[in-house]
């Protein structure tokens, strides 16, 4: 506080030195620990900067002629960067999936923005989803049908996420009012539900939607691997989600129940104009992490065996020519990965800064 | 504003609340059960077209795989269950390793998190970033091939720290051997821990009674340090490590873990942590200023702040968050099948490719899992309604 009486400080030099001396060189021990990270940081990151720009080649037609310069070789990327995308998909046919990608991109984008929450984007989400099928599975006004099968990268993981958030939050909402109802019956089938999912490691869920579930559908009945991993993801996903709207209806005051009640509204009109209106206003948060949380368990579909980003590089570095490139593989896939959550991850907490 | 009132009479019955809830609740139920035996008429049906009989008589065969690590003797002769509950103990070991190493860095994570330090700010920041915003599984995969495929023979092996070999075999470690002399410290730092218990307890009953405060950390310290200190020198200091030496193809001595292991835990630990240190960093920022301003106003010194006053609130709001993420480490620990480390889920997973029988194996899966997560959730709801503010 007794910095308040001094005068300014003049000019940008003081200025700088004051900023360095309060955050960097505060104490003795801040002093050491700064000069020991950037001596840590002066080790480290000119080889670092050496392997992935300098000494980097970006293309050649394998990894063996990257050898010679002897840093990155992100010719594995530039080689096989639509595989790793879009996976087995018919070659030609690859600006499907990459428009589906760039169209889901859209409608995430529209939905952070508050302005644009109404009826006119939920049009735009059920088109975008029909339109996402139609490019996707074609047989329609002129695509050439393609399996589920081949439905692999980074359509498949966006697929999976998204289309397991839009499917289970109906499921989530029925669940979170369910464990805070009154009726004993009800609230104990949506607790048993939520702890059944949330007790369980996700890969174990997959594991039984791939071998456990054909077992249980009707006989000669057969289902694509892809939507039994996809009801996974939604009977997975619920659980979560039902928890974080479960936060947000139990920050609600009680006041607010005794209100609508006392205004006459039964139990549905109060949740439905009342209460959820704000409960999820304050779950988006937890909800956005949820469904970062769900967009990383993608990674995992590779071991049910799904084509996701993780395989397709799989599928690269088993290639003679490739075989130790994983490292500008995996480099590749985290940063594809990175920018989806860092970006939902921002967005989350600006919405809790706002509040 | 009209009530309703009128409609009542029509079919009371019918719109009584109780009826309704009943009717309700039956409807859900049935709903319920209906799906449920028609699920279990399909199964009935496709393990009879298939020719697998249903039940857990298989675990009683020989398992026929090789198991390593295994913490108890284990050969392929032993049966189905005996395995799993190797590959059980397997799990068990990484989540306690794991959760013992991702409180200690998160904690840290968390402290340099706040410093003061711009740069290290920052740096916690990166790597709390990175972490949580990339797969685990990718992580693991990346661990691993360090470990499998970048590491050099053990002839080049990499020493990480003095004693400490990371070399494509495996990370050798050194450990303490075994002396016959060392147990009589270990008993003297047991009777030093009840020791140091006893006290803390008389003192805080004696500061409850007169208000008369007592240096327990300082003479604690001193009763858990000296004793052990005092027998381990009066015996001639009869400890020493068992250091890895490269022997012809392989380190001897110390303790070898497999690559797998080691990424999984170097993996699961690093992830965690991050996660663990964003819960510390929000814990101690939760507490409002307030708080440790009116304890330095009541004439409390600073270190008294902080283990008085801010950290037993902090505590409180973290434990919740805390215990989810350890539940999430073991859950994570699942992962050891995508490197192919023997723990529980990946036993039974090869145990469900030899046999067959995926109901079973799957069944064992979620009982054991689930169980563990219960238990826990159960202890965290108790503490939850311990701790909760109360509301009317």
């Amino acid at each position: 506080m007794t910095d308040i009486a001094q005068p300014a400080p003049a000019g940008p030099l003081p200025q700088a030195y004051r900023w360095l001396r309060a955050n960097l060189f505060g104490t003795p021990l801040s002093a050491a620990l700064t000069l020991l990270v950037l001596y840590a940081l002066i080790r480290l990151v000119p080889p670092l900067f050496d392997w992935a720009i300098v000494k980097a080649t970006w293309t050649a037609p394998n990894e063996q002629a990257c050898a010679a310069k002897g840093g990155a070789c992100w010719a594995f990327i530039t080689t096989w960067y639509r595989f790793i995308l879009f996976g087995r998909y018919p070659y030609a046919e690859q600006w499907r999936p990459a428009a589906v990608v760039l169209l889901l991109i859209l409608l995430l984008l529209a939905s952070c923005d508050r302005r644009l929450w109404g009826r006119a984007l939920a049009v735009a989400w059920v088109a975008g989803v029909i339109a996402v099928f139609v490019l996707m599975g074609g047989g329609v006004l002129g695509l050439s049908p393609v399996d589920t099968d081949l439905w692999n990268g980074l359509p498949l993981a966006l697929i999976l996420a998204v289309g397991g958030l839009a499917l289970s939050f109906p499921l989530a909402l029925a669940l979170a009012l369910g464990r805070r109802s009154q009726l004993r019956g009800i609230r104990a089938f949506s607790v048993a539900y939520i702890e059944f999912f949330r007790g369980l490691p996700f890969i174990t869920v997959l594991f039984m939607a791939a071998h456990m579930v054909p077992l249980f559908l009707p006989p000669g009945m057969t289902t694509a691997l892809l939507w039994r991993i996809e009801v996974a993801f939604v009977l997975f996903l619920a659980a979560y989600l039902a928890e974080a709207v479960r936060g947000g209806l139990q920050a609600i005051p009680r006041g607010q129940y005794e209100a609508a009640s006392s205004l006459g509204l039964g139990y549905w009109r109060q949740m439905r104009l009342i209460i959820l209106p704000q409960a999820l206003r304050i779950a988006i948060p937890p909800l956005v992490g949820t469904f970062i949380g769900a967009f990383k368990d993608t990674a995992l579909v590779s071991f049910v065996g799904l084509f996701d980003l993780l395989q397709d590089v799989a599928v690269g570095t088993n290639d003679p020519g490739w075989r130790s490139s994983y490292v500008e593989g995996y480099a590749f896939v985290a940063a594809i990965y990175f920018v989806f959550c860092y970006a939902m991850s921002r967005y989350s907490r600006s919405l809790e800064a706002r509040r | 504003m009209t009530v309703p009132s009128a409609r009542r009479r029509g079919s009371a019955w019918l719109n009584d609340e109780r009826t309704r809830a009943f009717l309700f609740q039956a409807l859900i139920f049935g709903a319920v059960i209906a799906v449920l035996t028609y699920l279990g008429h399909d199964a009935t049906v496709n393990l009879r077209q298939q020719g697998i009989s249903f039940g857990f008589g298989f675990l009683e065969h020989e398992a026929g795989f090789e198991i390593s690590p295994a913490l108890i003797p284990y050969t392929p002769a032993g049966s189905y269950t005996y395995a799993m509950l190797v590959g059980l103990l397997n799990t068990l070991m990484v989540a306690a390793i794991g959760v013992v190493f991702a409180t200690a860095i998160g904690l840290l994570v968390g402290l340099l998190r706040l410093s003061g330090n711009w740069l290290i700010g920052r740096l916690a920041l990166g790597y709390v970033e990175l972490m949580r915003n990339t797969p685990l599984v990718l992580q693991l995969f990346v661990w691993w091939n360090v470990l499998r495929i970048s590491a050099p023979g053990p002839r080049a092996a990499w020493q990480v720290i003095p004693g400490v070999f990371v070399s494509n075999r495996g990370v050798a470690l050194p450990v303490p051997a075994y002396d016959p002399g060392f147990r009589w410290v270990l008993m003297a730092l047991v009777a030093g821990i009840l020791a140091a218990m006893g006290l803390a307890y008389w003192a805080r009953r004696r500061q409850e009674r007169t208000g008369q405060p007592f240096p327990t950390a300082g003479v604690a310290l001193a009763l858990i340090v000296l004793p052990p200190a005092a027998v381990f020198v009066a015996l001639g200091a009869p400890f020493h490590l068992d250091m890895p030496k490269l022997g012809a193809f392989n380190f001897r001595g110390g303790v070898t873990v497999t690559p797998e292991f080691a990424a999984l835990v170097v993996g699961l630990v690093v992830y965690t942590a991050a996660f663990i240190g964003e819960i510390v960093r929000g814990g101690i920022q939760a507490v409002s200023r307030g708080q440790s301003e009116a304890a330095l106003a009541l004439g409390l010194k600073r270190r008294h702040v902080l283990r008085l006053v801010v950290l037993p609130q902090a505590v409180r709001t973290m434990i919740p968050p805390l215990t989810n993420e350890y539940l999430n480490l073991a859950k994570n620990s699942t992962l050891a099948v995508a490197i192919g480390f023997a723990d529980y889920f990946s036993v039974t997973n090869t145990i469900l490719n030899q046999t067959g029988h995926a109901i079973e194996a799957m069944t064992l899966v979620a009982a054991v899992y689930l169980s563990l997560s219960l238990s826990l959730s159960l202890l965290m709801n108790l503490y939850n309604r311990h701790v909760a503010l109360v509301e009317r």
